[in-house]
């Protein structure tokens, strides 16, 4: 649906030149909602902004649905951009002009006949819920009322993609969650691809299946949400995902272990999916001669597949140690030994 | 002193006749610097870099042309460009004669104040136009325009209030209105009274322009 291919850009200042991204390849299938995530500065939002050309690319190329749009004509490329909405962090609506045209204003561009655009515009306007604003002005609506103008504004023409520029960072926590409910019943209800970027790993988690991570204008780790969560590779992804999920002994119970043990054997037990239904330690205790202690567990839920993990200490025989981890392992959880004095 | 006014050497017809004058000159040259004046604004910002029509040839050679017109004093470059009025209206005095420097003069005052009023707009909202596959025309006419026009306003007050003043200079060559009247009858025949009508008029239709332009761009915003 959107594919990068060795994509490039480069900024020219007075003093130097910036390379916001140095080499792009990343590809967007049909119906994902495809998350970036990244600090600020790490090129996300040049990278979304290729997509529908506001910015070009220095080299390479961005194809949506297999055309690469650099190569159109003015004309050819204006229709093609009616079929990628976009949102905002800012919302980018016009004050001067009602709810109502707002969320007709593309349908205007595109010299749909009147009737046509109160039709559409009210389908909107009740998709996104706020059909009773279609006459004020956005001044007078909340953040999150804006975002859904922006929303119903960006879907007027009937996009096959849409794409979210930090569209949830203006937004307290329980209006974000609220508009990327929103965003999600979209991508089901209506099939429409969604390019998102994010500084927030929070929003990664609650909607998108595939996440790329970015820094210093690369995507150092991509894939499905579930295994960058599971078990992130770089440091920036494990910053992020540490952000959301918690996944640190809490220091007075760290303090307390190496008080008793100076050299505490201690574990990390990732569970994905069906396995974390399964009652692990007493099974572990049970065929072993161990001792279990819980550190820290934390159980949570992302793309509807519960996800967490377990820190334990282990006290025992070396020999009954080494089989519990063979054993452990061989059940299909992901184990890690946490070195305490790191 | 059968006609006059409050002791005034002018009698009542001649200020009305003034007042005319004024306004008629006002209002004809707005009418012309704003249409030479508001597209040169536009292309100000639009041609700007990183806008929408990026141009730097049409930037660079507009925007020195407009600060060395704004920089020229009014009453000099009502006699510089005589030669160019008689050339356009057929004479160098009278009312239609001082309209020509007016607009000289106001024109280019006017794109700079509209290039600021659209300079506001957030681009943001450019942005999301060229998201929507808006062409320039439409960037234009549906966005830039709609969402400075509360600035407009007080850009086009300004701009009256502006020409106002310069036609009472205009005065200097013969072109009648308030000014004239206050230069002949109050400062060079000493008449107090007269001087003191006219600038009092003056100073009303600055008022009046202003409170309008305030309104006006009130209702617009909106707030």
């Amino acid at each position: 649906m959107i594919k990068f291919q060795q994509v490039t850009k480069s900024f020219q200042t007075k003093k130097q030149t910036v390379e916001a991204l140095k080499g792009i390849d990343l590809t967007v299938e049909k119906g994902d909602i495809f998350g970036v995530v990244g600090y600020s500065g790490a090129g996300k939002s040049t990278l979304i902004r290729l997509v529908n050309l506001l910015e070009r690319p220095s080299t390479g190329q961005v194809l949506v649905d297999g055309q690469p749009l650099t190569e159109l004509k003015p004309k050819q490329l204006r229709s093609e951009k009616k079929k990628i909405g976009m949102i905002f962090q800012h919302f980018n609506l016009l004050n001067s002009k009602t709810v109502f045209d707002n969320v007709a204003i593309p349908l205007v561009l595109s010299g749909t006949p009147k009737t046509t655009i109160k039709e559409r515009v009210e389908e909107l306007l009740d998709f996104v819920g706020l059909s009773d604003k279609a006459r004020n002005y956005p001044e007078q609506l909340s953040g999150g009322q804006k975002q859904r103008i922006g929303i119903a504004r960006a879907l007027a023409t009937n996009p096959s993609i849409l794409l979210c520029d930090e569209a949830t960072s203006a937004l307290d926590p329980q209006t974000t969650s609220a508009v990327l409910q929103l965003l999600k019943k979209i991508n089901q209800q209506y099939n429409i691809t969604i390019l998102l970027i994010t500084h927030e790993m929070s929003v990664i988690r609650e909607i998108c299946n595939k996440v790329a991570v970015m820094e210093g204008g690369l995507i150092v780790e991509q894939g499905s949400v579930l295994d960058v969560f599971a078990s992130p590779k770089t440091e920036v992804a494990r910053n992020f995902v540490r952000t959301v999920i918690h996944d640190e002994i809490p220091p007075s119970v760290l303090k307390n272990a190496i008080n008793t043990n100076t050299q505490p054997i201690i574990w990390k037990i990732n569970f994905v999916g069906n396995t974390s239904s399964q009652p692990l330690l007493s099974t572990v205790a049970k065929k072993f001669n161990l001792d279990l202690s819980v550190l820290s567990a934390n159980i949570s839920e992302i793309q509807e597949t519960p996800f967490g993990n377990l820190i334990i200490e282990i006290t025992g025989d070396q020999n009954e140690i080494q089989k519990a981890l063979t054993y452990i392992k061989d059940e299909g959880f992901i184990v890690q030994e946490v070195n305490v004095h790191e | 002193m059968s006609n006059t006014l409050w002791g005034m050497e002018i009698t009542a017809e001649q200020l009305l006749v003034g007042f005319g004058d004024t306004l008629y000159m006002v209002a004809i040259s707005l009418i012309f610097s704003a249409l030479i004046g508001l597209p040169l604004g536009i292309l100000l910002v639009i041609t700007r870099k990183g806008h929408i029509l990026d141009n730097k040839w049409i930037f660079n050679i507009l925007n020195p042309v407009i600060n060395i017109l704004r920089s020229v004093p009014f009453i000099i470059l009502l006699v510089a460009i005589i030669p160019l009025t008689r050339l356009i209206v057929g004479s160098a005095i009278g009312t239609n004669a001082a309209i020509v420097p007016l607009v000289f003069y106001a024109a280019p005052y006017i794109a700079r104040l509209i290039e600021n009023s659209l300079l506001e707009v957030d681009k943001g909202i450019i942005e999301a136009a060229q998201s929507m596959g808006a062409t320039v025309p439409q960037i234009i006419f549906k966005f830039l325009i709609p969402e400075g026009l509360s600035s407009l306003v007080l850009t086009f007050t300004t701009a009256t209030i502006g020409l106002v003043g310069a036609s009472a200079m205009a005065g200097a060559v013969g072109a009648g209105g308030v000014g004239d009247l206050a230069l002949t009858y109050g400062y060079q025949r000493f008449d107090t009274m007269t001087m003191f009508v006219t600038v009092a008029a003056l100073v009303i239709i600055v008022q009046l322009l202003q409170s309008t332009g305030n309104i006006v761009s009130k209702n617009i915003r909106r707030r």
